[in-house]
């Protein structure tokens, strides 16, 4: 294990952000990478900036980045001499990690003995205890004293198949599902009864360990606010913590750590009671989402140190300093008010509109503090194979105010053009009296959920005002004055939905002496382009940044972003169909009716069939309806334009009475 | 480039007093604008309304592209008439999926938009600019047909609306109706005579004969929709060729009908980068004095109307009460002429005459810009040949076949309307200021002359000159020329194609450039024998 080895070419097992992360590492340490992809990434970033890269073959993960054999061909392929798993995927299966030495490669990770030992969280639990580190115990008969209990797979992670109960009536239900959604996702259908602490918060440890013996806790973390177990702001370091609790956390993840001969990068995961007592949860054996906080308070780049202990290398000797404070929000393709359903489409811009930079292991941009970890970029396509996370956007702050502050600050100005994300929700979490206050717990997104999505009514109306004059800017003819008129009648009028559903009608004239918008009397306008209004309302001149994807129209301002979808002048004539008569198109005879009156018959359905010039013609239901008349019986001869049937609309055929 | 210098003073008085007579002849016009805009007024607007259907003006609204300009032209039609300012007729020059089109609406809300003979008239000058200018022709249809007690001004040239529709279609110029409503007896050959119909459902009515009079006829019994509904004409006539389910799918299928014609514009769109008049356009409310007998200097115009402020005067010294030259305006070039004192002399004529004829050479449209009294008089102009002089610059206006565009900014008096391209001389857009006058001469001079025919007729006689008669009617005369000589008149006669607000000239004269542009633009190679 001490033999110290060099990497040339480093394989990473995984897609999107990390996969760029680790590259990014790479090519400052001078490394070559190879990637690998599925069909649907074949264009993506982390492909694009690979030295190398290795199809596999399909779209869904079970056919592509979990398929183990075929990485660790690719990686032979390749020419790569170790492989980074990142994190999810095949990060914490030990039959991967011991292909891949098997294979005669470096494995950047601990061994797989230690991901086998905390592979299954009950035999975690049960290791753990045994090395004194306090863990909440399995329930092995839950009773109504223990509610509510947090039903977990055992071979779980990432918060997927997870169940709060608070009923014992539910628990065989849940129970069910939940081992159904973990076999399905973790190819075990182990799952375990804890007790779930509602104000509990989630700190966790970060770890190194060399193969040299040392074990080292370099700072830890909260990640407290979640949604449905998944993390969505975390921070370094774990705020209000006392130098006890600290000191005992620290200590605890070093002894789960030793317990299991961990060497590498990990977490030791643990929930914090209001009175500073806690349990361990789980240990994370490999890098976590959130490391950049810990990277932005350390100057540490986790992932070098990763390489270096994979090297055969020690730690340095020293622990590192922290300094100040860093947040981390993930932003999500996933509309926090429809119950954080997850929302696909094109990415046609994520941009922030402040300095920072990308991927960096050292830390942060000097001047706005501010670094970004994307997987994806503008004309990226996000689809429903893989996670919904577009983007990690971390701040630091000398303190934690002033490191929310800049995160807050830096999402709202964002430009961040293409499905629906949590943005807004992210800012006002970031900006919340009770974050502020240190008051986090992992049911905070869910008790203060109504006020973090409720409808900015007033600033997408005044979006809907800017993309009216923005779209009036391009359609600008010529030179001649926008909507011209030398009798005017009425104003412009456009209507635009926001995502929530509530629709806005702007009504507007350009006129000689100004903007005239019916329902925004005081509002002037001071000048409009196709991408950008300025508006002056009481004396404060504002700028809008408009842009069109199709009919999505994006405004984007200092204190945040709105979504619409302008709504057409004209009702979608497909749908529009007119029920009515059937008349026969040419002399023939019925031969045969399909349909009774009475009947309710959609579009196209066939009513009757006719024969003429030796051809069977299908006369169809022109519109959804009911058939309220068949004039054709079989046999019957009808002359062209003969009445055959009368279909009505729904609307249109009285209710019966009575 | 030539920049023109101003010595217009916004802050002195002059400008002060014009800029406050000019605003309050825009006050009035807007009142008689309103007039148009009301139609039929509220009662029969709601009325309208309540049976789902769109006023006029918000069925054009929904057929022209979003934000893009439209010129209503003739909205005074039928002023100092019995029937309402408007003629229950709305026509202009709106943008369908980028093609300009020549648009009209009958106004329902007024009297069932039954055509009186304004209507005529101003349905017949909007099918002429389609033809002129090559532009597609929609009409909004939805009209009781001919006002009943006018017919006799309506029924035989009123054949003419049908005959415009195939010549139109003759020329390769599209045509489109589009049915709201009745649009019967002859009415029914405005679907009949285009290329393109629409019919709304349970809506439009297109037959010859209604029930009643297919009753007196014939004894059948039917109803309308059997004899003319939307469904009967899309499905067993043919009339129809689309069937729309309401409104606005009509209109939406009248953009698709032109979105489709793939009709290309031969000649060049406006110039999105022209450089704007150096000069507000703000300040043309200063320029024209209250008082025509007053001159002012028409460069201050061009200033404020051109690309740039920028002119080349042709023959600055040589018959300097006529100001020519050449200019850009939305980036289109330009001839102007325009009257600098009033009077037109026999050099000016002469010089008309060659600067017409220029602009042929090169193909280049013409603008002028009209504050005449006319050609001058007297004895020693009629021995100069002022005939001749004047009869050369007709000549050469009347054959010029480059497009021409007349603004009335002032007076526009005697042969001089003529010269400077009058109604007469089919100008293809004229629009007059609101301190516009036009006539044959000046109120007073026209009231002096009569009194002066009158008294030499009395002293022939050896009658007494009954002078405080002859001030009451001097008073009279001059008060009924004056009110004839007025915009609103004018154009409640179709003599012009509007009253416009002076800072819209600009606008105004590039969206007819525009339209213009539709059909070639080429210069005449021949004219009239010049009598030298």
């Amino acid at each position: 294990m001490t033999t110290k080895t060099s990497i040339g070419n480093l394989l990473v097992a995984n897609r999107g952000e990390i996969a760029r992360r680790v590259f990014r590492t790479c090519r400052e340490l001078g490394i070559a990478t190879t990637a690998v992809h599925s069909d649907p990434d074949a264009d993506a970033p982390h492909v694009r900036e690979a030295d190398a890269a290795v199809r596999l073959p399909g779209a869904a993960p079970a056919d592509t980045y979990l398929r183990a054999e075929l990485i660790v061909r690719a990686a032979l392929t390749a020419g790569a001499d170790a492989v980074h798993p990142g994190y999810g995927f095949l990060s914490e299966n030990a039959e991967f990690a011991q292909a891949v030495l098997d294979a005669g490669l470096v494995w950047v990770g601990p061994p797989p003995a230690a991901i086998a030992a905390m592979g299954s969280k009950t035999a975690a639990k049960r290791l753990m205890a045994a090395a004194g580190v306090p863990v909440l115990g399995a329930l092995a008969e839950p009773t109504a004293a223990d509610l509510p209990i947090l039903v977990k797979a055992a071979a779980g992670g990432g918060g997927r198949g997870m169940r709060v109960v608070r009923s014992l009536a539910d628990l065989p239900g849940e129970l069910a599902a939940a081992r159904a959604e973990a076999a399905k996702a973790f190819g075990s259908d182990e799952v375990f009864c804890e007790r779930y602490l509602p104000a509990g918060r989630h700190v966790e440890v970060q770890l190194l360990a060399d193969a040299h013996g040392t074990v080292r806790a370099v700072g830890d973390r909260d990640c407290s606010l979640q949604r449905r177990h998944q993390k969505v702001i975390e921070e370094a370091p774990a705020p209000g913590l006392s130098a006890q609790v600290r000191a005992e956390l620290h200590a605890a993840a070093v002894s789960a750590a030793r317990a299991i001969g961990y060497v590498g990068a990990g977490t030791a995961e643990f929930l914090l009671a209001e009175d500073g007592r806690f349990w361990f949860l789980e240990m994370n054996t490999r890098l976590q989402v959130e490391h950049p906080v810990t990277e932005a308070v350390t100057g540490l780049d986790l992932v070098a140190l990763q390489l270096a202990v994979a090297e055969g290398e020690k730690l340095p000797p020293e622990p590192p300093a922290t300094h100040g404070h860093a947040i981390e929000a993930r932003l999500y393709a996933e509309g926090p008010a429809k119950d954080w359903q997850p929302a696909t489409g094109t990415l046609h811009r994520l941009e922030l509109t402040v300095p920072h930079q990308q991927f960096t292991g050292r830390g942060i941009h000097p001047d706005s503090g501010l670094r970004l970890d994307s997987g994806v970029e503008a004309g990226s396509e996000i689809t429903p194979h893989y996670d919904a996370m577009l983007a990690k956007v971390i701040a630091w702050g000398p303190t934690r105010a002033a490191a929310a502050r800049r995160l807050a600050d830096a999402l709202a100005r964002a430009r961040i053009h293409g499905p629906a994300t949590n943005r807004e929700l992210l800012v006002r979490a970031l900006r919340h009296p009770a974050f502020l206050g240190e008051c986090l717990h992992t049911g905070f997104l869910a008790e203060h959920g109504a006020e973090l999505t409720a409808p900015d009514t007033k600033g997408a109306e005044r979006a809907a005002l800017a993309a009216a004059l923005a779209d009036a800017a391009a359609r600008r003819v010529a030179a001649f004055p926008s909507g011209w008129r030398n009798l005017p009648s009425q104003p412009q009028l456009k209507r635009y939905r926001a995502d929530d559903g509530a629709e806005f009608e702007v009504r507007y004239r350009l006129t000689r002496t100004g903007l005239r918008a019916e329902d925004h009397p005081d509002v002037e306008l001071v000048e409009a382009t196709p991408d950008r209004v300025v508006l002056r309302e009481g004396g404060l001149r504002r700028t809008y940044r408009v842009a069109r994807h199709g009919d999505r129209v994006y405004v984007d301002t200092p204190a945040g972003g709105s979504v619409l979808t302008t709504l057409p002048r004209f009702p979608d004539p497909t749908v529009r169909t007119d029920p009515g008569a059937l008349l026969a198109p040419m002399p023939g005879t019925v031969v045969r009716t399909t349909a009774a009156v009475g009947d309710t018959v959609t579009a196209g359905q066939p009513l009757l069939v006719l024969e003429a010039m030796k051809m069977e013609h299908r006369v169809t239901a022109p519109a959804d309806g009911v058939l309220v008349e068949l004039c054709a019986t079989p046999g019957r001869q009808v002359e062209l334009g003969t009445l055959l049937a009368v279909v009505k609309s729904p609307q249109e055929v009285e209710p019966p009475r009575g | 480039m030539t920049v023109l210098p101003t010595r217009v003073d916004p802050a002195g008085p002059e400008y002060a007093e014009h800029r406050a007579a000019m605003l309050a002849k825009l006050t009035d016009l807007d009142a008689e604008h309103a007039k148009a805009l009301a139609g039929g007024g509220p009662k029969y607007l709601e009325r309208h309304r309540k049976r789902g259907k769109l006023p006029a003006r918000e069925r054009i609204e929904l057929l022209i592209d979003p934000d893009s300009p439209f010129l209503e032209l003739s909205p005074l039609a039928a002023w100092g008439s019995d029937y309402q300012v408007g003629a229950a007729l709305v026509t202009g020059i709106g943008v369908i999926e980028g093609v300009e089109c020549v648009i009209t609406a009958n106004d329902p809300t007024v009297r069932g938009g039954a055509s009186n003979p304004w209507t005529l008239r101003k349905a017949l000058r909007a099918n002429e600019i389609a033809l002129h200018n090559r532009l597609p022709l929609v009409n909004l249809v939805e009209s009781g047909g001919a006002d009943l007690p006018s017919q006799k001004e309506i029924f035989i040239p009123g054949g003419a609306l049908f005959r415009d529709l195939t010549r139109l279609s003759a020329a390769g110029i599209p045509t489109v109706a589009v049915v709201f409503g009745n649009s019967t007896a002859g009415g029914a050959y405005v679907p009949g005579m285009s290329d393109h119909t629409v019919l709304v459902k349970e809506r439009a009515k297109v037959f010859l004969g209604g029930p009643p009079l297919v009753k007196m006829a014939t004894g059948e019994e039917a109803d309308d929709e059997s004899l003319g509904g939307a469904a009967m004409h899309a499905r067993t006539s043919g009339l129809a060729d689309h069937f729309a389910v309401d409104e606005a799918d009509a209109l939406r299928l009248a953009r698709r009908i032109v979105a489709r014609l793939d009709h290309r514009k031969p000649g060049p769109g406006p110039d999105p980068l022209a450089e704007p008049p150096r000069y507000d356009e703000e300040e043309l409310l200063g320029i024209v004095p209250g008082d025509l007998k007053v001159p002012f200097d028409p460069r201050e115009v061009i200033a404020r109307l051109v690309d740039g402020s920028d002119f080349d005067e042709f023959k600055p010294l040589y018959g300097a009460s006529l100001a020519t030259g050449w200019a850009r305006l939305h980036g289109y070039p330009v001839g102007i002429l325009a009257n600098a004192q009033g009077v037109l002399f026999s050099a000016e004529s002469q010089k008309a005459a060659q600067f017409i004829q220029l602009a042929n050479q090169r193909s280049t449209p013409l603008l002028f810009l009209h504050n005449t009294t006319g050609y001058m008089v007297g004895k020693d102009y009629e021995q100069g040949g002022i005939i001749k002089h004047g009869a050369m610059m007709i000549n050469a206006v009347a054959n010029s076949t480059v497009p021409h565009l007349s603004v009335l900014m002032g007076a526009s008096y005697g042969a001089g309307h003529y010269g400077m391209c009058g109604r007469a001389y089919e100008p293809r857009f004229l629009f007059s200021w609101p301190s516009a006058k036009s006539a044959v001469m000046g109120p007073q001079q026209l009231a002096g002359v009569l009194s002066i025919v009158a008294r030499q007729s009395a002293a022939a006689k050896g009658q007494p000159y009954d002078e405080d008669a002859d001030a009451a009617i001097r008073a009279m005369v001059e008060q009924q020329i004056e009110a004839e000589s007025l915009p609103v008149f004018l154009s409640g006669r179709l003599y012009d194609d509007g009253v416009i607000d002076p800072r819209d000239t600009r606008t105004v004269l590039g969206l007819c450039l525009s339209a213009i542009h539709n059909a070639p633009v080429e210069g005449a190679r021949g004219y009239g024998v010049f009598r030298m």
